[in-house]
């Protein structure tokens, strides 16, 4: 595997709150990278940075040459005064033949909505609709902020799964947002935990172990379902970047 | 070409028509973008700074359709700004700014009351009193704005979506909403002398939301928009001619009429 993207040392700050603390990481060819972490702590700031949609205060993130990358922001709002269909949605930019539009829906399995008017689907389909978008473009590197936003739990863990062949598929390299692990982790090569600084990173077996992990989320591997509970007196070494042990 | 007409038309009523129809061509797709992009508060106050830019022109005695012009596209460029650094949070921030410049352009129109700075032709048009050089001057600006339109139609729609997406798939957004924000002064500028200040962005909405309900895709949103704006003007025209109602706001009237119609149209369905 070759590498992709890096970014170290990157630091931002917004109104005297330091939102991210030498935040540095590495993506390889096809990995599937999950950013996890409490609400606030940085996770799409740092997707936003990597996108190159805000500007670090400090710290440089660098791609392999000719990288293409697909997005898949957090929210969409289209006002509902525009008439765009599905089908125009994904032919917005770019160019694009509609048997290839017709092939990336059918991908994530909504290729029955082509015609609908965007203001008119569910979460979920929204969802689908803009990882369809997202993949149209092969893409090297799919950026995926909340991707299971809205999505009831059966369809997310079908939601994932769908990310992990994609993966497969296009070869391309993943980076996703998430706030609960479980679902998420057997798709998913490398964890970085985040809570303005790196907590933890590694491969999800052993997160889910670590003692910063279980700080950060408590201890609910067992249960099904991810309950929060984010403690905030807890400390770590700043900016190594490394496990607590 | 006035000749020709004169029998049926006198040929002031052949000009406001002309002129009328030419803004509400350009009014049509514009105002699309401030329906979606929900801007109609931007308009506004661009609109509203109109005025301060007829006031500072009597006063630095320059010619008023410039100074007009510049006036708007200097404030456009300064809401570009602050959207930018992000001052302009809050609709508070933008009410503030919009009749603050409407009332200062007031107070140094009425300062010169001698003269005769008649400001309710700023403030609800005076389209029965354009002159040929008006005409083409306004034909001329309307036809480059839709040029432009056309020309940023869709990274224009793209940034309307979402601007991070279209950011990341390549399109320059800073540059194409900055244009969006001028194109934008540049129809206000000119639309002032057919509805004027008070009026500019019923006109830019109005048919926009109308042909909501009619309309499948943006383009023909956009279409729509113009067709029944052109439509509203000559309706407007026609009550002012044969009952004296202002031209302006009974072209805004007859716009309005119009989107009640398309409301029952669509209910109809």
């Amino acid at each position: 595997m070759t590498q992709l993207l890096s970014a170290t040392d990157i630091c931002f700050q917004r109104d005297d709150k330091a939102i991210l603390q030498n935040v540095s990481l590495e993506l390889q060819r096809g990995e599937i990278l999950t950013l996890i972490g409490p609400n606030g702590a940085g996770k799409t700031t740092l997707v936003r940075i990597l996108l190159g949609l805000l500007h670090a205060d400090s710290g440089s993130v660098q791609f392999a040459p000719g990288v293409s990358v697909g997005y898949m922001p957090q929210k969409l709002f289209i006002d509902n005064t525009m008439p765009l269909s599905v089908y125009r949605f994904l032919a917005l930019t770019g160019k694009t033949c509609r048997a290839e539009v017709v092939a990336a829906l059918q991908r994530v399995g909504v290729n029955d909505l082509i015609n609908t008017e965007m203001t008119r689907l569910s979460g979920g389909e929204l969802q689908r609709v803009m990882l369809a978008r997202a993949i149209l473009r092969k893409p090297d590197l799919l950026v995926l902020d909340e991707p299971v936003q809205g999505v009831d739990i059966s369809g997310q863990s079908q939601l994932y799964r769908l990310i992990g062949q994609l993966r497969t598929e296009l070869g391309s390299a993943v980076v996703m947002v998430s706030h609960d692990l479980h679902l998420v982790m057997a798709q998913t090569d490398t964890v970085v935990c985040l809570n303005h600084h790196i907590c933890c990173h590694g491969h999800p077996e052993h997160v889910s172990v670590d003692p910063a992990f279980l700080e950060l989320f408590g201890r609910q591997q067992d249960t099904g379902v991810a309950v929060y509970t984010h403690h905030h007196d807890h400390q770590h070494r700043h900016g190594s970047g490394e496990c607590l042990d | 070409m006035s000749g020709l007409i004169n029998p049926i038309m006198p040929e002031f009523l052949l000009l406001s028509l002309f002129t009328g129809l030419s803004v509400a061509v350009v009014a049509g797709p514009l105002g699309c973008f401030v329906v979606w992009r929900r801007m109609a508060y931007f308009g506004d106050t661009l609109a509203h700074s109109a005025l301060l830019g007829v006031s500072f022109g009597w006063l630095l005695s320059i010619n008023l359709n410039i100074a007009v012009t510049c006036g708007c596209l200097l404030l456009a460029l300064l809401l570009v700004v602050a959207q930018q650094k992000r001052f302009l949070a809050t609709d508070t921030l933008l009410g503030i700014l919009s009749h603050a410049t409407l009332a200062l352009g007031l107070v140094i129109a009425s300062a010169q009351s001698n003269t005769r700075l008649d400001i309710s032709a700023y403030l609800f048009g005076d389209l029965l009193a354009v002159t040929r050089g008006d005409t083409l001057t306004i034909a001329l600006l309307s036809a480059l704005v839709l040029a432009a339109i056309s020309y940023l139609w869709r990274p224009l729609l793209a940034i309307t979506v979402d601007e991070d997406l279209a950011k990341v798939e390549g399109v320059s957004v800073f540059w194409v909403r900055t244009s969006l924000m001028l194109l934008m002064a540049l129809v206000i500028a000119i639309a002032m002398k057919v509805v004027g200040v008070l009026l500019i962005t019923a006109l830019l909405i109005i048919p926009a939301a109308a042909s909501r309900r009619l309309s499948k895709t943006p383009e023909q949103m956009a279409i729509y928009a113009s067709i029944l704006g052109m439509l509203a003007v000559c309706g407007g025209l026609t009550s002012s001619f044969w009952w004296d109602t202002p031209a302006g706001p009974s072209i805004v009237l007859c716009a309005a009429l119009l989107f009640l119609a398309s409301l029952l149209l669509s209910r109809g369905r």
